[in-house]
């Protein structure tokens, strides 16, 4: 018998005696997969409109000590990322093509590292940026939704020592079950092999609990939303 | 030594450490500030919890099913599974795969099974080259301890001490600034992501639908450890199971909440396969190892089950009188605080581990806190109970029937009242030295004095 086969039938042999349920009033023996009731009522409150969740998105990157930058057009969002390369004195950066880096990236006048094309991890660690698209922004807790597919692979939302996000406003989404449901939606048949939730600039406390931005990901993180 | 005096003569030591105790107060002072902003800003925490609650113990009740397709959907998309009733075999695994890759170094990011199984250990020992890569994990690696804590690896060190390991073991300058620390740390990791052969990883949850582990982080190591190496090791207990991917719109910023304080922790990362077709990172080959280790048997006892809901937040910890004054390695266990002493004993026996179920106040601020409500505070009293019915103590056991037999005698009872009342104040001569058989009793308390005279005594005596 099997390592596995072994371990599923001590589960099945202890799972023969019934634990009681957290419910106290019901007894009732829920399926594997009966649908949760929503977390959406208990979950921080967000806003109704789009204004509110907006304005909670700028509070909440605030708060994270993230840099949010919000744009009328992609011309003025091209001017911001090029006052951010002088600011910042990029010498090199990173990206991958998708519409709006596309948009955005040639006004930066760099040499572009491309990571949606086989690239040298070395030379991405060089680079002064990592530019990226999302999936999404999340007002209820200032997140930005990567996926590898959306956002150049695995490393360059990570490697680099500051990553700027390019985002539609219409990426804004109010809560976390709506960033999960539009995950299912876009992908379920094939999701990327990393998905996941960017919540303000790499960080630490194991330090005597005291703050510190960049450990070992981004020192910063720029959202630049138009 | 047993186990047990070990932990006696280390509590009684760390107990009256008072600056130990104010780096504690200190570290979990602001921890538990923004914890309540936190747990406040919820419309309805206590809803929050119960649903929680609900949705583990799904998780855990149809346990058998939900590995199943976890591990099917896994498998789907070219991960390999791997399955460890005990740590020896889990190691085994590993290893293996390390020879099998040729691999001379390892970038580890933190895993609680891994200190379970002493996969450190076992690497080195093989010849490898392994790294911590969270920056607490690095600072007790590098001090050859255990961590200190589950979610605060290093929070017993102070500023000082950990500049001075840094100066020590990796050639830094001397600073006592954490920012300039943390640099230091960054810097020499960089390196080691790049060359690493193998990354290992632990994961907070294994989503059953999707086929997909979730790894909760701060500072981006685990990130880098899951894009840059070549092969990719995730070491998981079979109890991280959640039944839905959307089961973490709860989940994460529960975690978050208890864990650290945060809204939501800085890097929520869901992994589904290794480098699929047209991806141009990540690691080719994806070992996904299921670490039973005796959780069976905490899953047979019904009655606890529940303490397999844990997700490992830390909160419990933070809030017990206990943990907070003799400390994290006094446990000398792999998990410390309230649910390390419930799930120690049924993870390594109940008689060498029944001591960490009495060093207890049972106030149970732990199962008050606890995100997803285990019974903590009972369960350490049924660890007492199964600990006496299945091994009575022959004192205790002996002084009982003595008990009982002198109370169901009232002239040998009212004797003894006398007699206690003449000799009580020769008490005051042996209490608390080793002729005293009460000594672990009486050295720390007094005996109340008894009354001159009985209220039997005084009732019939009254005029």
């Amino acid at each position: 018998m099997s390592e596995r086969e072994k371990i599923l039938g001590r589960i099945r042999e202890a799972l023969k005696v019934g634990a009681p349920h957290p419910h106290s009033h019901t007894h009732a023996h829920p399926s594997p997969t009966s649908p949760p009731s929503t977390p959406r009522k208990w979950l921080p409150k967000v806003g109704e409109t789009y204004d509110e969740q907006l304005a909670l998105f700028a509070k909440n990157a605030a708060e994270l000590k993230a840099d949010f930058q919000l744009f009328n057009s992609a011309a003025e969002a091209r001017q911001g990322i090029a006052a951010l390369r002088d600011k910042e004195k990029w010498q090199q950066v990173a990206g991958h093509s998708g519409d709006l880096t596309n948009a955005i990236c040639p006004a930066l006048n760099l040499p572009l590292l491309r990571t949606d094309k086989p690239y040298d991890v070395h030379a991405l660690e060089a680079c002064d940026a990592g530019i990226s698209e999302c999936d999404a922004l999340i007002a209820q807790t200032g997140t930005v939704l990567v996926t590898n597919r959306s956002a150049g692979g695995r490393a360059l939302s990570v490697l680099p020592p500051h990553h700027v996000v390019l985002a539609r406003r219409d990426q804004l989404v109010a809560d976390l079950p709506a960033a999960f449901a539009l995950l299912q939606q876009r992908y379920a048949t094939n999701y990327p092999s990393m998905i996941s939730f960017i919540t303000g600039p790499s960080r630490t406390g194991d330090i005597e609990r005291i703050l510190v931005l960049g450990a070992h990901g981004p020192k910063k993180l720029t959202i630049i939303c138009f | 030594m047993s186990f047990v005096s070990q932990f006696k003569a280390q509590a009684r030591v760390m107990a009256g450490d008072l600056r130990h105790r104010k780096i504690i107060r200190t570290a979990l002072r602001n921890y538990e500030i923004v914890r309540d902003v936190r747990k406040a800003s919820f419309q309805d925490w206590q809803g929050a919890r119960q649903l929680a609650a609900e949705t583990k113990w799904q998780a855990v009740n149809h346990l058998d099913q939900h590995l199943e397709q976890f591990t099917a959907k896994l498998e789907s998309r070219g991960t390999k599974v791997h399955w460890a009733s005990n740590a020896a075999q889990a190691r085994e695994i590993v290893l293996k795969i390390v020879k099998d890759k040729k691999a001379k170094s390892v970038i580890k990011s933190k895993a609680m099974t891994s200190e379970e199984i002493h996969l450190n250990d076992a690497l080195e020992h093989a010849g490898l080259n392994v790294v911590e890569s969270d920056l607490g994990e690095l600072i007790v690696q590098l001090r050859k301890e255990a961590p200190y804590h589950i979610v605060f690896p290093s929070m017993h060190l102070t500023r000082d001490e950990i500049s001075e390991l840094f100066q020590r073991e990796l050639g830094s300058a001397a600073t006592n600034d954490p920012e300039e620390l943390t640099m230091i740390a960054r810097r020499a990791l960089r390196k080691k992501y790049l060359t690493a052969d193998i990354g290992i990883t632990g994961a907070n949850f294994a989503i059953a639908e999707t086929g997909m582990i979730s790894i909760t982080e701060n500072e981006g190591n685990a990130r880098l450890t899951a894009a840059l190496p070549k092969t990719m090791i995730s070491l998981i207990g079979i109890e991280k199971v959640l039944p839905r991917m959307e089961d973490l719109a709860l989940f994460l910023p529960m975690l978050a909440t208890m864990g650290t304080g945060q809204q939501l922790t800085c890097y929520n990362t869901l992994y589904s396969g290794p480098r699929q077709p047209g991806e141009t990172d990540g690691p080719e080959e994806w070992h996904v190892v299921l670490l039973d280790n005796h959780r069976t048997e905490l899953l047979a006892d019904a009655e606890q089950r529940d303490a397999l809901h844990c997700i490992r937040c830390g909160a419990c910890l933070n809030v017990c009188p206990i943990f907070r004054n003799v400390g994290g390695h006094t446990y000398a266990t792999t998990y410390s605080g309230p649910i390390g002493s419930v799930i120690t004993p049924h993870l390594r026996g109940l008689q060498d581990w029944k001591h960490l179920s009495s060093a207890s106040s049972l106030c149970g601020a732990c199962t008050e806190t606890c995100p997803v409500k285990i019974d903590l505070h009972h369960h350490l009293l049924q660890n007492r109970r199964n600990a006496a019915k299945q091994q009575p103590s022959f004192a205790e056991k002996t002084s009982f029937k003595l008990f009982a037999f002198a109370a169901n005698r009232p002239a040998l009872w009212n004797f003894g009242k006398k007699m206690a009342r003449i000799f009580q104040p020769l008490q005051g001569l042996v209490k608390g030295t080793p002729v005293d058989p009460a000594k672990a009793w009486t050295q720390t308390r007094d005996l109340p004095q008894l009354a001159p005279e009985s209220f039997k005594d005084w009732w019939r005596n009254r005029k």
